[in-house]
């Protein structure tokens, strides 16, 4: 039932090991794929899987470092605007002469600059909760985006850029890759080396972790700036995918990373939760809108589902936790 | 915070070389919104004669009104370390449920479509506060949530469609309009709201408690305050105004839509930082809202008339909330050196 990973010295019990939140989520999984096979007879095929995995993986990419943001107890809700700001001066760059590749670096840049910025404000004004700071942010990268496009969609990209993503390599979609390449890479961050550690011990406990020599500051705006990138990311594929950017790009993004990341099991006290099950909500979220969508269901209704989807996921396990402090010998 | 501002008002009869820069800044600080405020009109009446004129001034009130409503409630929000991102949701669909009953039933009185409105925002902030009172679900999460599901509800009221001006009775868009003593309607609301507000805030115990809930929420459960009420009463407030704003907007502009104030709950919560609300919870005061809103209102009627386009707005807004709460919190830490110092003697 724990999903705290420090439990590495208790023994083995296969009882434990089923009793976890991940499971409940493949479960979940599994009843949300039997009732899409139910509603569309179209639903259930390679090809249409497949693709399907394209249309929703943009934003995965940022549901990753969320997922370190949330176990430090703090939350980010500008990367939205962060993918719209990137995107935006990629294309205003590409537009007025800029070789795409190197637009395509500075996509980056931008992200990782405003990432930056929204670590270093949290960490300069430790009075101002990450909620605010980034709420400010979210507006001023918003703000930027209108003020170089205006009302204008910018577009016209070369031809290869399609490829992030639209392209396959062999049978597999290549942001399917990419994605898998970036999970993995963030789950050996997260579970296996140092750092991770750290983010979970300023999770539990920020002034211990201080006080036991983890530089704090330091640590949290890393994690922002990975937040930052990992946005510049998603501008380049959602960009590349819709073939033209706005200043409303993505807009509403930020609560579908956050729904996932609570889905995910990670709570947002802090300190709690595992990589593999964001990435598993990722594919749970993404399939439901996809079956949905295959039976019309307005995105009016989606939003109403994703919206108590959130609200369900963090209830659920305070539900069960006061159940369990109840028993005794607990 | 509470506590440090009462300490910094005691310091009066002390000598002044004791107070450092931003412990005056904070004991004057809506002045100093007033005479930035008073700056900030006459440098735009000399770019724009027009500005000062009787009939924008009335216009810009107007306006504004509906803003310090829910200013004022998003600050008992923000006093108990919360906040509330579905403001403009619920602002929504009680705004479209109002509209489309006068529109299904147009001999129906005004207030009655006012005390609806309301309630369906009552209900709104009910189903909020008890999530984030009962359930412990952090604000911004729950607020995040019920934003979509409010949303999508408005949606599904109206079928997608608008509800406009010639749909609704005369009766129903004379609330915005019509005045009482020469003076318009919707700011004898607003007025209204102030004073109970100021006296629930300042003179009732329930009100006292809010402020002590959000300054320290242990002690406040150990000095017997049932901190989960106080919270539950807070959201539910915040729904009944949002419920009033709606049916005063869409009275206003005469059109209910899916999208009616989206993104308007950063505009009041920008309100309430520049009003001197602090976000750490436990301080804030009705008059700085109301001067916070005013400056708000004042920058988004003068932007125009000074040839700003409008695509920069948003990004006044978000450095000017930034700005805000970055001095409010310099402002803080020189009040509490200040404290520390005369610890000292």
């Amino acid at each position: 039932m724990d999903t705290r990973v420090i439990s590495g010295s208790r023994a083995f019990s296969w009882k434990r090991f089923f009793m976890q939140w991940e499971w409940m989520l493949v479960l979940i999984f599994i009843a949300v794929n039997i009732m899409n096979m139910n509603l569309s007879e179209y639903y259930w095929s390679f090809d249409s899987l497949r693709d399907a995995t394209m249309t929703f993986l943009d934003k995965a990419f940022i549901v990753l470092p969320m997922v370190l943001i949330i176990i430090l107890g703090d939350i980010d809700i500008s990367v939205a605007s962060i993918v719209a700001l990137s995107s935006v001066i990629m294309a205003d760059l590409y537009n007025s002469g800029v070789p795409m590749p190197l637009a395509m670096l500075i996509c980056l840049g931008v992200g990782l600059v405003c990432g930056f910025i929204n670590g270093l404000l949290i960490v300069k004004f430790k009075e101002l909760s990450s909620v605010i700071v980034t709420l400010a942010t979210m507006i001023i990268y918003r703000g930027i985006a209108y003020i170089l496009l205006e009302d204008q969609a910018a577009g016209k990209f070369p031809e290869w850029f399609s490829f992030l993503g639209w392209g396959y390599v062999g049978p597999v979609p290549f942001i399917l890759i990419v994605f898998a390449v970036c999970a993995a890479v963030f789950i050996v961050l997260l579970h296996r080396t140092t750092f991770g550690r750290r983010v979970y011990a300023m999770g539990n406990n920020l002034t211990a972790s201080r006080f036991s020599g983890i530089r704090v500051d330091r640590m949290k705006i890393i994690v922002f700036t990975l937040a930052g990138l990992m946005a510049a990311v998603t501008a380049l594929f959602l960009t590349s995918r819709m073939g033209s950017t706005r200043p409303n790009v993505a807009t509403g993004y930020e609560l579908d990373v956050i729904a996932m990341v609570v889905l995910g099991g990670i709570s947002t006290a802090g300190g709690k939760g595992r990589m593999i099950g964001a990435i598993l909500a990722v594919f749970l979220i993404g399939f439901l809108r996809y079956g949905l969508g295959l039976v019309n269901v307005p995105a009016q209704v989606l939003l109403i589902i994703l919206g108590l989807l959130l609200i369900v996921a963090v209830m659920l396990p305070k539900l069960k936790l006061s159940s369990l402090t109840r028993k005794p010998g607990r | 915070m509470a506590e440090t501002k009462m300490a910094a008002k005691g310091l009066v009869n002390r000598p002044a070389e004791k107070q450092s820069l931003s412990a005056v800044v904070a004991k004057f600080r809506e002045l100093g919104l007033l005479g930035f405020i008073i700056v900030l009109s006459l440098i735009v009446q000399l770019r724009n004669p027009s500005f000062l004129t009787l009939e924008n001034m009335n216009d810009m009130i107007t306006n504004t009104a509906i803003l310090s409503i829910l200013a004022v409630g998003m600050m008992l929000v923000i006093i108990t370390r919360g906040i509330d991102l579905s403001i403009g949701a619920t602002l929504a669909l009680s705004g479209m449920i109002a509209a489309l009953t006068v529109n299904a039933f147009p001999e129906v009185n005004p207030l009655i479509a006012i005390l609806l409105g309301t309630a369906v925002g009552l209900v709104c902030g009910v189903v909020l506060g008890f999530l984030i009172a009962k359930m412990g679900i952090l604000p911004i999460i729950a607020t995040l949530g019920m934003m979509n599901v409010f949303r999508g509800l408005t949606f599904m009221a109206s079928g997608g469609k608008w509800v406009s001006a010639h749909q609704m009775p005369v009766s129903f868009k004379a609330i915005a309009t019509g005045s009482i003593f020469g003076i318009n309607t919707l700011i004898v609301i607003a007025v209204v709201i102030y004073i109970v507000f100021y006296y629930f805030i300042n003179h009732t115990r329930t009100g006292r408690q809010i402020y002590a809930v959000g300054s320290n929420p242990e002690s406040a459960k150990i000095s017997g305050i049932r901190n989960d009420r106080i919270l539950w009463l807070v959201y539910s407030i915040m729904g009944g105004l949002s419920g009033l704003a709606g049916v005063l907007w869409v009275s206003k502009f005469a059109s209910a839509q899916g999208d009616t104030a989206m993104g308007y709950e950063l505009s009041v919560i920008a309100a309430c930082v520049l009003g001197g609300v602090s976000i750490a919870g436990g301080s804030g005061k009705v008059s700085g809202v109301i001067l916070g809103s005013i400056l708000l209102g004042i920058l988004n009627n003068a932007l125009p008339l000074i040839n700003v386009s409008p695509f920069w707005q948003t990004g006044i807004q978000g450095s000017i909330i930034l700005i805000a709460v970055i001095t409010n919190a310099l402002v803080k830490r020189g009040v509490d050196r200040n404290n520390l110092m005369r610890r000292n003697i």
